[in-house]
């Protein structure tokens, strides 16, 4: 326990010093969270502009952390030989892995309290109330623990410079067909179904179907997520690479 | 008897390639032993191996009798490891790597002490992105020793480290194998080799190629001669009553035990020929011995 903690500590501290992840985490969430709630550059089908946006950014964050972040300073650590030399440790693969996603939880709670009072300074409005909020929590959970997996199977596997660029190709990818700011119903049919079997698609529609509709979460968006976030970091733990 | 480190029959193929080809090979505790081989003799491979990074081929290999594959958390808890290619977060320093990886020990020693020993007090607080090659090679020698392992596995550990701190790295060495800890380090640098090993292992071609304390490796007794000039070895051998041999233009090898009086018969007989001694060894150097193994073995395998 106490390794596991320290080890939190180290990837928290280690994540807040680096710019570039900065950037990626916030940086880039914030600017988009402001561009497309106040321009008009996509058609978006509810009245608020920020109200649309917000929760997708919610979901992008998730994104941007769990999967591209964790995936390329992971894939870097491997390629320094530092997971190499913590092979020879005792702290373990399973600690280890656990402490990179409470890091990652940990940001990400920052991600969402920063992104959450941007969005209500643009006048955001979320719906769901406690019920709505802990609904919230558990499928950004979910969907931190299917990204994470799926980072962690690149990082695990693929060489640093191919899985950064891996990485970003996905994180482009998924930005555009999950429906985060350009709207599912903008995208063609096939796109449209495809994207709501991948973490982030689950998780912009679930966010947007509890904060800006005050509905539930349907059943493929649970079953997506909930399937990802089991199968995804049991495939990283099985096939990840020290060296 | 029970083994720190205990291989017998290790093979570990890549594909057809044999990088680790029937190697046995026993570490007592409180005995360094050295690894010594060309590039791609399979010394990596073997410390890779015993480090549970890969499963043999065939063979068994025990730490502490343990299996470093199924076991590897019981193993890695009582072994310390310096690894050719392991590094460190860059934004790190000494001081914060050495506190971190004291917690994933249940009673480790004093990251402050182990830099102090180290000489890396004045670097502690410097980012290892900023460190000099040796201050990053220290580190990681302090890292490996601060779970109190009882065997230490040790790749390379004096690359890149400045006379002072190759001096820090041999006394500890010294020190950890008083404290009855099992060293089992590789090198290219046979000096190192000759000033602290207790056994010597020269691998080639991912084999065994000779085993032996240091005074078996290197042979019988024998004085080299070295002079500013050709001399007749056959004159010279008949008045030191002992074989000698040419082994170079200016170098004879007399099969005998220095002693002062031998030694005069040699600068006299020198200095009758015009010739002077411009060095004398008494016996053949590790490396001699390591060069004409290894190309032994490079004939045998053609």
């Amino acid at each position: 326990m106490r390794a596991w903690w320290a080890q939190t500590r180290a990837e928290v501290r280690m994540t807040i010093r680096r710019g570039e992840t900065v950037l990626l985490t916030l940086g880039i969430p914030v600017l988009l969270l402001v561009f497309f709630s106040l321009t008009h550059v996509s058609t978006v089908p509810t009245g608020s502009r920020v109200d649309f946006i917000a929760p997708g950014i919610l979901a992008l964050s998730v994104l941007s952390t769990s999967l591209v972040a964790l995936s390329i300073a992971t894939g870097f650590e491997r390629s320094y030989g530092v997971l190499r030399r913590l092979h020879v440790t005792p702290l373990g693969q399973r600690r280890m892995i656990g402490a990179k996603i409470a890091g990652v939880v940990v940001t990400e709670v920052i991600q969402v309290v920063v992104l959450s009072l941007v969005a209500l300074g643009l006048h955001w409005h979320p719906h769901g109330g406690l019920a709505g909020a802990l609904t919230v929590a558990l499928v950004l959970l979910l969907g931190s623990a299917g990204c994470a997996g799926i980072g962690l199977l690149l990082a695990g596997r693929l060489r640093a410079e191919v899985n950064l660029a891996a990485s970003n190709g996905l994180y482009l990818v998924l930005l555009l067909m999950s429906g985060i700011v350009v709207p599912l119903s903008s995208l063609p049919a096939a796109v449209r179904h495809v994207a709501l079997y991948f973490p982030p698609g689950a998780m912009a529609d679930a966010l947007r179907q509890v904060l800006t509709h005050a509905g539930g979460v349907s059943v493929t968006d649970w079953a997506s997520l909930a399937l990802w976030a089991l199968v995804a970091p049991l495939l990283a733990t099985r096939t990840f690479r020290f060296d | 008897m029970s083994f720190a480190i205990d291989v017998a029959h290790l093979q570990v193929h890549f594909g057809d390639r044999r990088a680790v080809d029937d190697v046995t090979l026993h570490v007592p505790y409180g005995q360094v032993t050295t690894l010594l081989g060309p590039n791609g003799a399979g010394k990596t491979t073997l410390v890779e191996t015993l480090l549970g990074f890969r499963s043999p081929t065939a063979g068994t290999v025990r730490l502490h009798g343990l299996d470093p594959v199924r076991t590897h958390a019981e193993v890695v808890a009582r072994t310390g490891a310096l690894l050719q290619r392991g590094g460190v977060w860059f934004p790190m320093t000494p001081a914060q790597v050495m506190d971190l990886t004291a917690t994933y020990y249940e009673q480790p020693r004093d990251p402050r002490e182990i830099l102090g020993v180290l000489g890396l007090d004045s670097c502690a607080r410097t980012p290892w992105r900023r460190l000099s090659g040796g201050e990053q090679q220290r580190t990681l020698l302090g890292l490996a020793l601060l779970g109190r392992p009882r065997v230490l596995v040790l790749d390379e550990p004096t690359t890149a480290v400045d006379p002072e701190g190759r001096q820090v790295i041999r006394e500890l060495i010294r020190a950890e194998r008083e404290r009855g800890c099992a060293l089992l380090i590789t090198t290219h640098e046979l000096t190192e080799a000759e000033r602290t090993a207790d056994e010597i292992v020269i691998m080639n071609h991912g084999r065994v190629v000779a085993q032996g304390s240091l005074d078996a490796l290197a042979g019988d007794a024998v004085v080299i001669v070295d002079t500013s000039q050709p001399v007749d070895p056959f004159e010279l051998g008949r008045r030191l009553g002992c074989v000698v041999t040419v082994d170079g233009p200016t170098r004879l090898r007399c099969a005998l035990a220095a002693s002062p009086a031998q030694v005069e018969i040699i600068t006299a007989y020198l200095s009758e020929h015009g010739a002077t001694l411009t060095n004398l060894a008494t016996r053949a150097s590790l490396e001699e011995r390591y060069l004409a193994l290894v190309a032994d073995a490079v004939r045998e395998s053609s």
